[in-house]
């Protein structure tokens, strides 16, 4: 009997050969197998016979959406950075999306970043992916050999060990509390689409912090990124961030140190949290892909409430719609300029 | 060489008593809460008597932080218009008093032996070295990620180590390697070890993998612009993301930037590391990009190491940490790199 | 041991080159006499230079080491560094840390042989270092074949200079300029075509070649057609740096550091290197 993976790998596996015999699509961007237990590696493919490589399973923690609009650039005719645009419709790209990845794709047609007329979404519900450091931290100290996945509880092996556990209960944090699974966008369905996710209350992390004295959440944030070491991994990881030179990277002005002061490190992650306000859908790539461990995802998921509560968006849901704060409006709440003390003076 | 028998007691007395008059330095345990300041990440300053324990395989950062810190100071100056220095660079104050690293493995001291061959007329690196003093311990086990012994090394190498403290059926057993080791250890009156230990010690070593590099060195005559051309490029350049988990995490990439940092008048010139994964590392000033894309970034990497580093000083630019592998977003693994380039004929 | 420690150095004179004002020619006197006596530099070599506050960069020395008691550093405004280097003024102290490099041969495969000098817009800057240092040892070389070229007659460097070398036998000089212009009697025409036009006879030659890439690109032809060798052609390459001592890697061309291995090449040994500059 397959497991749930094994047929959607099958699926997956099925409809990219077909969508690439019959021309539709010129690449698809999906998962091949990683050479470690609890990987998988992004992978591009662009031919019929590779799609026996494409893999899926509880591990695709990278938002494939990051890969789009370099994949689209590539199977353009190759032209100089003034050559018109060819004329005619260009070759479409096949990508893998789940709920969250889908609502980066709108978030990137809405920012212009992909031509939604080229890609063709090939939809997955998302059961919640696994974070591999809650693994790693269940058998601290003792290294893991091999990670099988069954429908409802990862095997984990190591030379002198061999546990069941419940998947759920490793799935990451922003899975957990995800409430919309299934893909806003879909061409191609893979596997069955999923229901909206009942969750009181998604902010409940971000409510904790938010409960701390300021002396209290000061200590939680120094003590969060003072481990970062400036990789970058989180911004490289995520689909948000394609602007040509970052403003960490940029010398004319220079806007933040290079060095690991606390400060400097600080204000990268405040600064990138910023950037991705509004836009953000909580995919977890940034955090998963962190290879110190640190849960920058707090900043962005706060951002989240606070454009949740201020504009009632999330990022992505509505494809039609502007984006919250690159769009001016006479009604906008102002609350994020006038502070509660302020305004409790002047009586706004 | 002296060879001594220690318990664990012994060992932790000893460490503490280091530490009370030098800083001494070990892989934090676990996921580290806070970095202390004058500490890396994935390090922490023993202080206390906690007993002294090392997780299997590598440290979660390697021991580069401590001979090529981030950031090194290298020049201060001041800006203010009434000092008659102004805009004087000087040499910063040196910093002086021994540092001990405990806990590091056979992999990260051998990197420190690699770093040295283009650092070796490096002010920095080498006034860091003669500070430091390495209290290594071997590997009885291997990770599925290790692959000291494919680059040349072993797990229980010695090469780089002050002192070598291995665990031999129950027993741990110091091979004090260095003068520097040798000053450690010259006030305590430690056991030394039976001939019985010495002989289990080198039947250990000679039974766990050797260092083999034959395989592997037979990359190092293989065609530079063959290898440069190689098909595997365009594949792994499309799965990477270019971050710089790999670099700033690989004990042997050395990698620097330079940038003048100032507050209130005062300022330092500072090298920090850099990774050649990062556009910006080659961008010339008109906007050129000899490196421009992706795939060329991470080509360069993995030539560094395997070919342009081996070329210039002869040993590969890799210690087989496996640190790349177990911390890279995309799970591009070295080993598979290595794999495809030796099959370019 | 390397040292990273730059060398106080004052601005002397400052003088703006081109018409559009974006290149200057700073000349700098050492702070300490020690060190001034103490600097040789080879031409073809560079030095980093340094301003408290903003960096380093790797700027070519156009003065000869015969020009005793001073350097000279023609500038382009480009970046952060050069742009802050353009707004400062006589009298002021900077850094200077070098030389760094390798520079031209011009004690071996240079000596007692004919030397053709093409350059291409501001690039000639390490080219006037060589070929005063080559009329000041005359006797050493045989002819001497000067090409410089400019967009047009206001971005040429060292203009009064090039006067000056025109009166000279002992040199053979041809300035051109892009397209032409109101005043301008000289040559018209790309270096390319003009070097094509000279056609240097190649035997018991050497090239010394520096400009932009597509003038070397196009350089290259014309000289081949009469005989010239990868072998006889110098070029000097240029990447971003940081340490200019070989121990960065920003400078990288494959296995080469163009800060320690260069920035002077043959072609031939341009190359088999991959185009990573």
């Amino acid at each position: 009997m397959p497991t749930i993976n094994e047929k959607l790998t099958e699926e997956i596996r099925t409809q990219a050969k077909a969508l690439l015999a019959n021309g539709t699509v010129a690449a698809v961007i999906g998962y091949s197998r990683g050479s470690l237990p609890m990987t998988v590696k992004p992978t591009v493919v662009r031919t019929a016979e590779d799609c026996g490589k494409l893999v899926w399973n509880s591990f695709c923690v990278l938002n494939l959406a990051n890969y789009l609009p370099e994949v689209l650039k590539s199977v353009e005719p190759p032209r100089g950075p003034r050559d018109p645009k060819p004329e005619g419709p260009l070759a479409k790209v096949a990508v893998l999306a789940t709920g969250c990845w889908s609502r980066n794709i709108v978030v990137q047609t809405q920012e212009h970043q992909v031509d939604p007329e080229r890609v063709v979404v090939m939809g997955v519900a998302s059961r919640g992916m696994v974070s591999r450091r809650k693994v790693e931290e269940q058998f601290a100290g003792r290294e893991i050999l091999t990670v099988e996945e069954l429908d409802h509880d990862l095997v984990v092996k190591g030379a002198d060990f061999e546990e069941k556990i419940n998947r759920w209960s490793l799935v990451r944090d922003n899975c957990q509390t995800c409430t919309h699974p299934d893909p806003v966008l879909v061409d191609v369905r893979i596997g069955e689409p999923a229901s909206e996710r009942k969750n009181p209350n998604p902010f409940q992390q971000v409510d904790e912090i938010e409960g701390k004295s300021s002396e209290e959440r000061w200590a939680w944030f120094t003590s969060e990124f003072s481990t970062c070491i400036r990789c970058y991994a989180c911004r490289n990881a995520c689909p948000l961030c394609y602007c040509p030179t970052c403003f960490v990277d940029d010398a004319k002005p220079q806007w933040v140190g290079k060095s690991l002061d606390a400060v400097d490190t600080g204000l990268f992650h405040l600064l990138r949290a910023y950037h991705c306000a509004g836009r953000c859908t909580d995919c977890g790539a940034c955090e998963s892909v962190c290879p110190m461990g640190i849960n920058m995802r707090m900043l962005t998921k706060k951002l989240n409430k606070d454009v949740l509560n201020l504009y009632g968006v999330e990022a992505g849901m509505q494809p039609g719609s502007p984006l919250p704060l690159t769009t001016y409006a006479t009604n906008d709440p102002q609350k994020f300029i006038v502070t509660e003390a302020k305004a409790v003076k002047e009586g706004v | 060489m002296k060879v001594f028998r220690l318990s664990q007691t012994e060992l932790d007395s000893m460490v503490q008593g280091w530490s009370q008059n030098r800083r001494v330095y070990r892989p934090a345990a676990g996921r580290q809460q806070s970095a202390q300041a004058d500490c890396a990440p994935g390090w922490e300053r023993v202080a206390g008597s906690s007993p002294l324990t090392v997780a299997t395989g590598p440290s979660k950062t390697s021991v580069k932080t401590f001979l090529f810190p981030q950031p090194e100071t290298m020049q201060t100056y001041t800006l203010k218009s009434s000092d008659p220095d102004k805009g004087l660079l000087k040499e910063p104050e040196k910093t002086t008093g021994k540092q001990i690293i405990v806990g590091l493995r056979p992999c990260d001291a051998r990197s420190v032996k690699l770093n040295n061959l283009p650092f070796r007329e490096d002010p920095f690196y080498q006034a860091s070295l003669a500070r430091t003093v390495m209290v290594g311990f071997t590997c009885n086990t291997m990770c599925a990620t290790c692959f000291c012994d494919q680059m040349g090394g072993s797990p229980m190498g010695t090469e780089g180590l002050d002192i070598a403290i291995s665990q031999v059926d129950g027993t741990m057993i110091a091979e004090v390697l260095t003068p520097a080791g040798e000053e450690l250890i010259a006030d305590l009156s430690l056991t030394p070890a039976e001939d019985s230990d010495i002989n289990a010690l080198a039947e250990r070593r000679k039974d766990c993998p050797q260092a083999d590099s034959a395989k592997l060195d037979a990359l190092k005559s293989r065609d530079l612009n063959k290898l440069y051309g190689a098909p595997v490029w365009q594949a792994l350049g499309e799965s990477c993301i270019n971050c710089g988990a790999c670099t700033f995490n690989c004990p042997t990439c050395y990698c620097f930037d330079v940038q003048d940092e100032v507050v209130r008048g005062q300022g330092r010139r500072i090298r920090y590391w850099d990774s050649c994964m990062f556009p910006l590392y080659s961008l010339h000033t008109t906007g050129h990009n000899p490196r421009g894309q992706k795939m060329q970034r991470t080509r360069n990497r993995f030539m560094h190491k395997l070919k342009y580093f081996p070329d210039r000083y002869g040993p590969f630019s890799c210690v087989g940490c496996g640190r790349c592998v177990q911390d890279c977003p995309v799970n591009i693994d070295i080993r598979e790199v290595i794999h495809d380039l030796l099959a370019v004929e | 041991m390397i040292s990273y420690l730059p060398y106080p150095v004052r601005i002397n004179e400052i003088k703006v080159e081109t018409e559009d004002g974006n290149l200057k020619t700073f000349k700098l006197v050492f702070e300490n006499e020690a060190q001034r006596k103490a600097w040789k530099h080879v031409p073809g070599q560079f030095a980093m230079l340094s301003l408290a506050g903003q960096g380093e960069i790797p700027i070519g020395i156009a003065s000869s080491p015969t020009e005793e008691g001073h350097l000279l550093f023609t500038v382009n405004r480009a970046g952060k560094v050069t742009t802050a280097l353009h707004q400062m003024h006589t009298g002021e102290r900077m850094g200077v840390r070098g030389p760094l490099g390798n520079g031209f041969p011009i004690d071996t495969d240079m000596k007692g042989k004919n030397i053709v000098i093409i350059a291409g817009g501001f690039a000639v800057t390490t080219l006037r270092a060589t070929l005063i240092y080559l009329m000041e040892h005359r006797q050493d070389y045989g002819k001497i074949t000067f090409i410089y070229g400019a967009r047009t007659p206001g971005m040429l460097l060292y203009q009064d200079e090039l006067q000056e070398w025109a009166k000279r036998d002992d040199v053979d000089l041809h300035i051109t300029v892009d397209r032409e212009a109101p005043g301008w009697d000289g040559l018209v025409g790309f270096v390319p075509t003009i070097a094509g036009q000279v056609a240097p006879s190649p035997g018991n030659s050497v090239a010394l070649i520096c400009g932009p890439p597509i003038m070397i690109k196009f350089t290259m032809p014309p000289l081949e057609k009469i005989g010239w060798t990868d072998d006889q052609v110098y070029l000097s390459l240029e990447n971003r740096m940081k340490c200019g001592e070989g121990v960065c890697c920003h400078c990288n061309v494959g296995p080469t550091l163009v800060c320690k291995d260069g920035p002077v090449f043959t072609r031939t040994q341009v190359k088999k290197l991959p185009v990573e500059y």
